[in-house]
């Protein structure tokens, strides 16, 4: 079957998507559903995930390939979330604080991670998730065991023990959302967030044409030209693992004050997969990634999870849209790992 | 301290090993023709599960009802194990990511077809089964009509120290013949092709091994050994979670598997035996030795779901570093 070129390069599934996008916001349309609140919604998911979704680039970049150790930096970005939470640091501060220990601890475990991956070559992604996996669950043991006292965060009952999840409300719940809010013909824009997020993007692209980002990108795409010239792709790797787990620290913190909820225990368990179904969905490959794939991948992605639950809804009971995730997010890093292996 | 008493444990290891090996020893034949370990059991498991709803659906108990569900997973499980095995030689080199990913998938259709489409699209007539809106199955299926259907089949019990410990000989005969058989596979002409495969994929395919399609083959029998060993778990167990029963199988077989030595490119099959006995000893354990040690049971459910895990990372990273060495000294070499 011959496709016109355009179509090709934009991908199929990647279309299919769009096309599905396109249905359901038409079926909002002619059910007279409250667009602008689901436009408001769907920019205010994005601005919550952007940043977890921009943390694959490096390591795409880099040439890990898909980075599904996200959690590792989650992790990171959580203890420095409930360190704040423990101390009562309130507001811009707060999660200042978090941010800040989260980047500390990333650091080295981005490295130590760095590490392993280049001892671990041509299995990057599962020891990548497999690390994640048990990363998480050995910190359900340390949420439980860890000597954190303030009364807000541990259960009640016991006085010990984080609780699942920990509420923001009067803390820094919706900061970064509330600043810089803004509303364009009745759609509510977060302005904070979204400045965040796209600040960080920005950062990264020139991040890519500074020395070192170059250095980066070139050991993924000639390794060989790459050591002739006297660059260790060793080291670059590692560079780029770091900068990932930097970006997931920092991501999930931003997260949360937008969920308004710090969740712990299995929740970053998964948090890997919605994220690079994002950057993929975007059009990334897992050898070639850029902040424009970051940008188009979260909205597609996201929007189709805000507007598929209460447009389905609405023609059958029970929940489709979480149905409908698991299989376009899988489905997509399927189509990903078989398209690249033959090259 | 730990209220575990030998008679205790005993009776739980008899339970357990005779219901979770099959589901271990299905690993092998992937593993052996180099596809490393197979995450894609996990869509077995459905099909085995789509056998358990259709007998209860129609009524057919005991140890027909058991057998025709066998019956009704193995084609299923063929063909799952062929779209499976397709799949995995699009995605050479990352066949352990893409069974995972695949799993996943797998459960987004299974959610599809048994949330949503039973009842509305597919007509399914059983207010038992069916949420009340009239379409969905419920979340837990009663399988007691074929509970214990292979366990009991043969009555074998006997008391220790006031506990009755009941012993599944038939279930045993089964894992039995399934080593057997797989032993015997290991032997034949298409297991020797496997192995070939397994050491060094492109020499195999210079000696005129048609590599694609037995990698295929391969995919294909351990699906359909995961569909039976998850029918065999949940005649023991007797309730079938509709939407969750299957989503742990992988994670736990593998870490068995891999707990007794066994690697992601050589596994035998005492290993999966004693595997199982470890890793299922450690699955009775933790909990009470968590509620012994730190006064909670939830630490050790935390703790023994690490273990599982921890287990699989080290296991692939130590896989992982030696064939980035050897590659490393090959290049050596070439040079």
């Amino acid at each position: 079957m011959k496709l016109p070129t355009f179509l090709r390069e934009f991908g199929i599934p990647r279309l299919l998507i769009a096309v599905f996008l396109a249905v359901l916001f038409a079926v909002a349309v002619a059910t007279h559903m409250d667009l602008r609140g689901l436009i408001s919604d769907s920019i205010v998911r994005v601005g919550r995930n952007g940043i977890l979704v921009l943390a694959l680039l490096p390591a795409i970049q880099g040439g890990i390939g898909l980075n599904f150790g996200l959690p590792l930096g989650i992790i990171c970005g959580l203890v420095g979330a409930v360190i704040s939470l423990n101390a009562g640091v309130q507001g811009i501060a707060g999660i200042g604080m978090a941010t800040g220990i989260g980047i500390a601890l990333a650091i080295p475990a981005g490295a130590g991670y760095g590490w392993l991956l280049n001892r671990t070559r041509g299995q990057e992604m599962m020891v990548g998730t497999y690390l994640g996996f048990a990363i998480v669950s050995m910190m359900s043991v340390f949420w439980l065991l860890a000597p954190f006292t303030n009364p807000t965060l541990v259960w009640a009952i016991g006085g010990r023990g984080l609780r699942t999840t920990l509420s923001l409300g009067g803390i820094y719940d919706k900061v970064l959302d509330r600043w810089l809010e803004f509303t364009v013909a009745g759609v509510r824009v977060p302005g904070g967030t979204l400045v965040v997020f796209l600040g960080l993007c920005f950062l990264v692209w020139l991040f890519f044409r500074t020395r070192m980002g170059i250095t980066i990108a070139a050991a993924r795409s000639s390794t060989r030209f790459a050591r002739a010239a006297g660059i260790s792709d060793e080291r670059t790797r590692v560079q780029a693992t770091i900068l990932s787990t930097v970006l997931s620290a920092i991501g999930i913190v931003v997260f949360s004050q937008s969920y308004g909820f710090v969740q712990l225990y299995t929740a970053p368990l998964l948090m890997a997969f919605p994220a690079i179904a994002c950057i993929l969905i975007g059009g990334a490959s897992v050898t070639r990634a850029t902040i424009g794939h970051v940008l188009v991948g979260t909205f597609l992605f996201q929007s189709i999870l805000t507007v598929a639950l209460p447009v389905t809804s609405q023609v059958i009971q029970g929940d489709i849209s979480e149905t409908a995730r698991l299989i376009i997010q899988n489905g997509m890093i399927l189509y990903a790992l078989t398209r690249t292996a033959r090259t | 301290m730990a209220k575990i008493t030998p008679p205790f444990l005993l009776s739980e290891m008899f339970v357990r090993m005779g219901r979770n090996s099959v589901m271990v020893l299905s690993l092998l034949i992937p593993i052996l023709a180099g596809l490393g370990l197979n995450f894609g059991i996990v869509i077995g498991a459905m099909a085995g599960q789509i056998g358990a709803i259709l007998i209860v659906k129609w009524g057919v108990t005991g140890i027909a009802g058991f057998a025709l569900a066998w019956v009704i997973a193995t084609p299923i499980a063929i063909l799952l194990g062929i779209a499976t095995g397709s799949l995995f030689n699009r995605a050479k080199g990352r066949e352990m990511v893409t069974g995972l990913i695949a799993g996943f998938f797998a459960n987004g259709l299974y959610q599809l077809l048994f949330l949503f489409a039973v009842g509305s699209i597919i007509p399914f007539h059983s207010p038992s089964m069916v949420l009340p809106q009239g379409y969905g199955l419920r979340n837990t299926v009663d399988l007691g009509t074929i509970q214990y259907a292979i366990d009991d089949l043969v009555r074998v019990r006997f008391q220790l120290q006031g506990i009755e410990i009941r012993v599944p000989v038939v279930t045993y005969a089964i894992v039995g013949a399934f080593c057997f058989l797989t032993l015997f596979f290991f032997r034949t002409r298409l297991g020797q092709q496997f192995r070939a495969m397994g050491q060094d994929d492109h020499v195999a395919t210079i000696a005129g091994i048609p590599v694609e399609r037995n990698r295929i083959i391969a995919t294909v029998l351990s699906t359909v050994l995961a569909a039976w060993g998850q029918l065999l778990f949940l005649q023991n167990i007797g309730t079938l979670n509709t939407y969750s029963s299957h989503e742990q199988v992988g994670m736990f077989a593998i870490a068995a598997l891999l707990v007794s030595g066994a690697t992601v490119t050589r596994a035998t099959v005492g290993q999966a035996l004693l595997g199982a006995l470890l890793f299922h000893t450690l699955f009775v354990v933790s909990p009470l030795a968590g509620k012994a040690l730190a006064g909670d049971a939830q630490i050790g459910e935390y703790f023994r779901v690490f273990v599982a895990y921890a287990v699989i990372t080290v296991a692939l990273v130590l896989h992982a570093w030696q064939s980035a060495r050897a590659a490393r000294e090959a290049r050596r070499d070439a040079v």
